[in-house]
């Protein structure tokens, strides 16, 4: 077979790199983007959103979870367009003096962050689980398929509920504060990873038999391999599309359990927190403390929601 | 001949893209007589399933009709708003397609499904719609029709559930059936013995078949002509025989040659360089140019017309020249 | 082309059986208090493959024909029976090591083209995994002029290489296929059912392809089809098989110009043929029985114009009658 080693040097490679930016810029998902005004619209809010919760300590005036810098005479001061409004305070204070647009920043970090943690850990679990489970079936299969189902049976909000209660309770008093975040990323992550297990366990069945992933084992690829550099790839559409409807999903739950006074610590208020606080006084008049937080929140989750929409839609053969 | 059954002419479909409209058939025009089976064979992608499909109606967007008419006893068809279109499909157009699983309802027993098309297109009254449709089992050859009428398509084989698709496209006794692959999922024994089922009950039944494969031993057996498409051209229309021995296109023979034979042994296949080009570069002139071997000047500009060659209608330049 | 008899074959396999389990689930199983229950796709298959010789094994769907080139390259175990690869027998490899040097030496073409690669790789990566696992190259640039060479060789351009396989067409992804199962230099490749996916005008091209390349580097196939004219055009020899069942072996020519079996015989008269135009002809009846509950004795005598009350009894083996041929038939002295 010597003539196969012909030399490619009079071939000018094309940077593959700038190729694959190209083939994006040419896709249907680039294309059916441009021409979706709505995902357009729902991209920049929450862009928006990102850059101002990450861009926090550059845009808010105040940082909020500094107890040093807050000043309880200047609590309860309602918007600046309002009649007792402080030019200090865009959106007015909460109870605690804490300026209320500052905190919304600050607060959509944390719904972000835990959002995003917990959808990564329930994402790597629940596909890690289906890949394994769809290719090696069998007893591994079934028994990871009926914890599954077991779990799937209860809500969502519920084993979070529950593995947040048990988590805290075995957790010394002392660290309850500094690992609140932690359990409420591992309890939120828990309680979503099975729709990941199951998509990408059907997927990986029907991929597992086609000739690509035979021809791989026939040259003795092993398992993992054909796992993680074949199978993954072809599996990962549906996972995105699940992942970004989890990440709303994600966001509402921190926010729940943050109402519900179980998530993260009063001294780092999320949008939850807020939410709750200013239910307590949104009859005596006070309603900014409740309506911003909500609106920030219920624009998050709509925006990423209706990117998730458009993935699904974009990412589906049969719909486009 | 009288008039013709089915006439086609000029017919153009078209699919809008985001990227412009391709053309996936292009200005074709042929005739079918009652009767008569008519072979359709091309590559995958030649436009030969679309052309079935826009005669019955059933083309599925975004694919349109761009132009040309279809026409069935001189009436105009391609443009009937869907309620009159529905009338004509199943009882003077049938169709039979390739899976039998997808055109049967598995929810129903296949008596169900055929005293319901019965019914739609006859005032039979049930009893003697159920009578029709146990004849019209046994006619195709399965065993105990009477029993097996009630029985669900899952319970037949996949030969004998084509049977019932070819019961059902008959059982009123349409003008035409159009036969998209009937055989093709099924195994060579079984093809042998359905081919020759749907020949012999079209003959009966004296009804017209387009037969659409990618077989031409299916078609040789089966059809009286035979037209050849190629990128959503027709390039040859003739008569089996004439076209199987003596074909004129080059596309054609090309094709006739590249049949590996049950009866002699070449050491070589004969073989059409290159692939049909897809839709959206099909070359300009006769869209066979760039793998043609005796290519001219006029086929990279001029698109040949069909015409008359003797007994066949071929498009190539080549013959051109010959009549003139 | 046809290989020198004395020659010893480089595949061999001797009783070749593999038992499908298609129960129900465990707890099903236990509820309803039904046996597991298995489904015998081969059964009892002896065939072997010499240097430089196409093989065929032809067929209708569920004869077990893929199952048979799934077994020999690897991706299922036999339940029964020996396969020897260059004399080596394949179920006493122990060492990863030596069964990659064993692998080394065959592999596979299949039939979906559309399925065989990843969707995902470009075609440089796709035809040059064999190379990687199996160490055969280890430079960057040395793989890629060896991927470059490959893909000129099986009719494509250097430059095709950067490109995804969702922008080619059957024929050409058939040749990348083709192009990666060389990519290890090997003896001996399994084709199932390399063109039936393809038109008739590509077909030809892929044909002549695989014919060029067996000559040029010696190849041995296995070829597996449902196709006689292809597998007439393809072959030296021919097994013919029936419901898991090997029916009918002989040369070529031979079995096209005598069959002697029965089963061959209703295949050669049914298939479609462009020389037949016109033809009348009554077809054999009946269908292929179900393989989970086949026929006592002779599998083939529901349907056989020969059968006899023997046929419904007892079992015909495949015995030699000469001639490199063998028969599994009662009627066939």
């Amino acid at each position: 077979m010597s003539d196969l080693k012909n030399s490619t040097a009079d071939i000018a490679k094309p940077n593959l790199f700038i190729d694959t930016l190209k083939r994006f810029f040419d896709s249907d998902i680039f294309y059916s983007f441009c021409h979706s005004p709505v995902t357009i619209i729902a991209s920049l809010l929450t862009l928006l959103i990102f850059v101002s919760a990450l861009g926090a300590p550059f845009i808010a005036p105040q940082n909020p979870f500094d107890m040093g810098s807050l000043d309880l005479m200047d609590s309860h001061i309602p918007p600046v367009w309002a009649e007792d409004g402080d030019s200090r305070f865009l959106l007015g204070t909460e109870d605690q003096g804490r300026d209320l647009f500052s905190t919304i920043l600050y607060g959509s970090r944390i719904s972000l962050l835990v959002g995003f943690s917990s959808v990564s850990f329930a994402l790597i679990l629940g596909v890690s689980l289906g890949l394994i489970s769809g290719y090696l079936g069998g007893a591994i299969d079934a028994v990871i398929m009926r914890i599954a189902e077991v779990q799937i049976s209860f809500p969502a909000i519920l084993i979070a509920l529950l593995v947040d209660g048990v988590l805290r309770t075995l957790i010394p008093e002392a660290d309850v504060e500094q690992l609140a975040i932690t359990v409420l990323i591992f309890s939120i992550g828990i309680s979503g990873w099975v729709q990941y297990a199951r998509t990408v366990r059907s997927s990986t069945m029907v991929e597992k038999n086609k000739e690509y992933v035979l021809a791989a084992r026939v040259i003795g690829i092993r398992p993992v391999f054909i796992m993680l550099r074949h199978i993954l790839p072809n599996v990962m559409g549906p996972v995105l599309v699940i992942g970004t409807i989890h990440l709303a999903v994600a966001i509402v739950t921190e926010a729940t359990l943050s109402f519900l006074g179980v998530g993260v610590p009063v001294t780092q208020p999320s949008l939850g927190t807020l939410i709750r606080i200013g239910n307590d006084f949104l009859f005596s008049g006070e309603w900014w403390i409740t309506i911003f937080p909500a609106i920030t929140l219920a624009v998050l989750v709509l925006s990423v929601n209706l990117l998730g929409d458009w993935l699904r839609d974009a990412l589906n053969p049969k719909l486009r | 001949m009288n008039t013709p059954l089915l006439n086609v002419e000029n017919l153009c479909i078209e699919f809008p893209t985001r990227r412009g409209t391709l053309v996936a058939v292009d200005d074709i025009s042929f005739t079918i007589n009652p009767g008569e089976i008519v072979g359709v064979v091309g590559e995958s992608g030649a436009g030969k399933s679309l052309t079935g499909q826009s005669i019955i109606g059933l083309l599925e967007p975004p694919g349109r009709i761009a132009g040309g008419s279809i026409r069935l006893n001189d009436q105009r068809i391609d443009n009937l708003p869907e309620n009159q279109m529905r009338k004509i499909r199943g009882k003077k157009i049938g169709m039979i397609f390739q899976d039998p699983l997808t055109s049967l309802n598995p929810l129903y027993t296949i008596g169900k499904q055929l005293i319901e098309t019965i019914q739609t297109h006859t005032d039979m009254t049930v009893t003697q719609a159920r009578e029709h449709a146990v004849n019209l089992l046994e006619e195709v050859g399965i065993p105990a029709a009477a029993k097996r009428i009630d029985h669900y398509p899952y319970q037949f084989s996949g030969g004998m559930r084509q049977r019932v698709v070819i019961a059902l496209a008959l059982c009123v006794n349409p003008l035409l059936i159009i036969a998209d692959e009937p055989t093709t999922a099924l195994d060579v024994s079984i093809q042998a013995q359905i081919i020759t089922l749907l020949k012999k009950l079209c003959k009966d039944h004296g009804t017209a078949v387009i037969l659409i494969t990618h077989d031409m031993g299916v078609i040789a057996e089966t059809a009286d002509r035979v037209a050849v498409m190629y990128a959503g051209r027709l390039v040859e229309v003739g008569l089996v025989r004439q076209v199987v021995k003596q074909a004129a296109h080059p596309y054609a023979k090309g094709l006739m040659n590249a049949i590996p034979s049950l009866t002699k042994r070449v050491e070589k296949l004969t073989q059409i360089d290159g692939t049909m080009p897809g839709l959206k570069d099909i070359p300009n002139g006769c869209a066979f140019h760039p793998r043609c071997p005796d290519c001219m000047d006029i086929c990279r500009e001029k698109r040949p017309e069909l015409t008359d060659i003797g007994p066949t209608q071929v498009a190539c330049w080549s013959y051109h020249d010959c009549k003139h | 082309m046809t290989a020198n008899t004395d020659t010893a074959p480089l595949l061999k396999a001797t009783g070749l059986k593999q038992e499908f389990d298609v129960s129900k689930p465990l707890l099903n199983r236990l509820l309803e208090r039904k046996p597991r229950q298995f489904l015998t796709a081969v059964d009892g298959v002896d065939f072997s493959v010499k240097p430089g010789e196409t093989f065929a094994l032809v067929g209708e769907s569920g004869c077990g024909k893929s199952t048979i080139a799934n077994m020999v390259v690897g991706l299922y175990k036999p339940t029964s029976g020996k396969i020897y690869f260059d004399s080596i027998d394949m179920s006493t490899i122990a060492s990863h090591r030596e069964e990659m040097k064993l692998r080394r030496r065959m592999s596979m073409i299949f039939q979906d083209p559309y399925a065989s690669l990843n969707p995902r790789w470009r075609v440089t990566k796709i035809i040059s995994e064999p190379i990687r696992a199996f160490g055969l190259l280890n430079e960057k640039q040395a793989i890629l002029d060896r991927t470059a060479g490959l893909l000129r060789k099986v009719g494509l351009s250097a430059r095709d290489g950067d490109k995804f396989p969702h922008e080619f067409s059957g024929g050409q992804r058939q040749r990348i296929s083709i192009a990666r199962a060389l990519a290890s230099e090997p003896e001996f490749i399994v084709c199932d059912e390399p063109t039936s996916a393809l038109d008739v005008s590509v077909q030809a091209q892929i044909l002549n392809l695989m014919s060029d390349l067996q000559r040029q580097f010696n190849l041995s196939y296995l070829f597996i089809s449902h196709d006689l004219a292809v597998v007439r055009h393809m072959s030296d020899r021919v097994g013919v098989m029936y419901l898991g069942r090997l029916c009918e072996t002989a040369q070529v020519d031979d079995l096209f110009n005598n069959p002697l079996h029965p089963y061959t015989r209703l295949l050669i008269d049914t298939i479609p043929d462009i020389e037949m135009t016109g033809r009348e002809r009554t077809p054999v009846q009946g269908e292929i029985p179900n393989p989970m509950d086949p026929p006592k004795g002779c599998p083939f005598h529901p349907r056989c114009p020969l059968a006899e009350d023997h046929c419904r009894t007892t079992q015909p083996t495949l015995r030699s009658i000469g001639e490199g041929r063998s028969v599994a038939c009662h009627a066939i002295a």
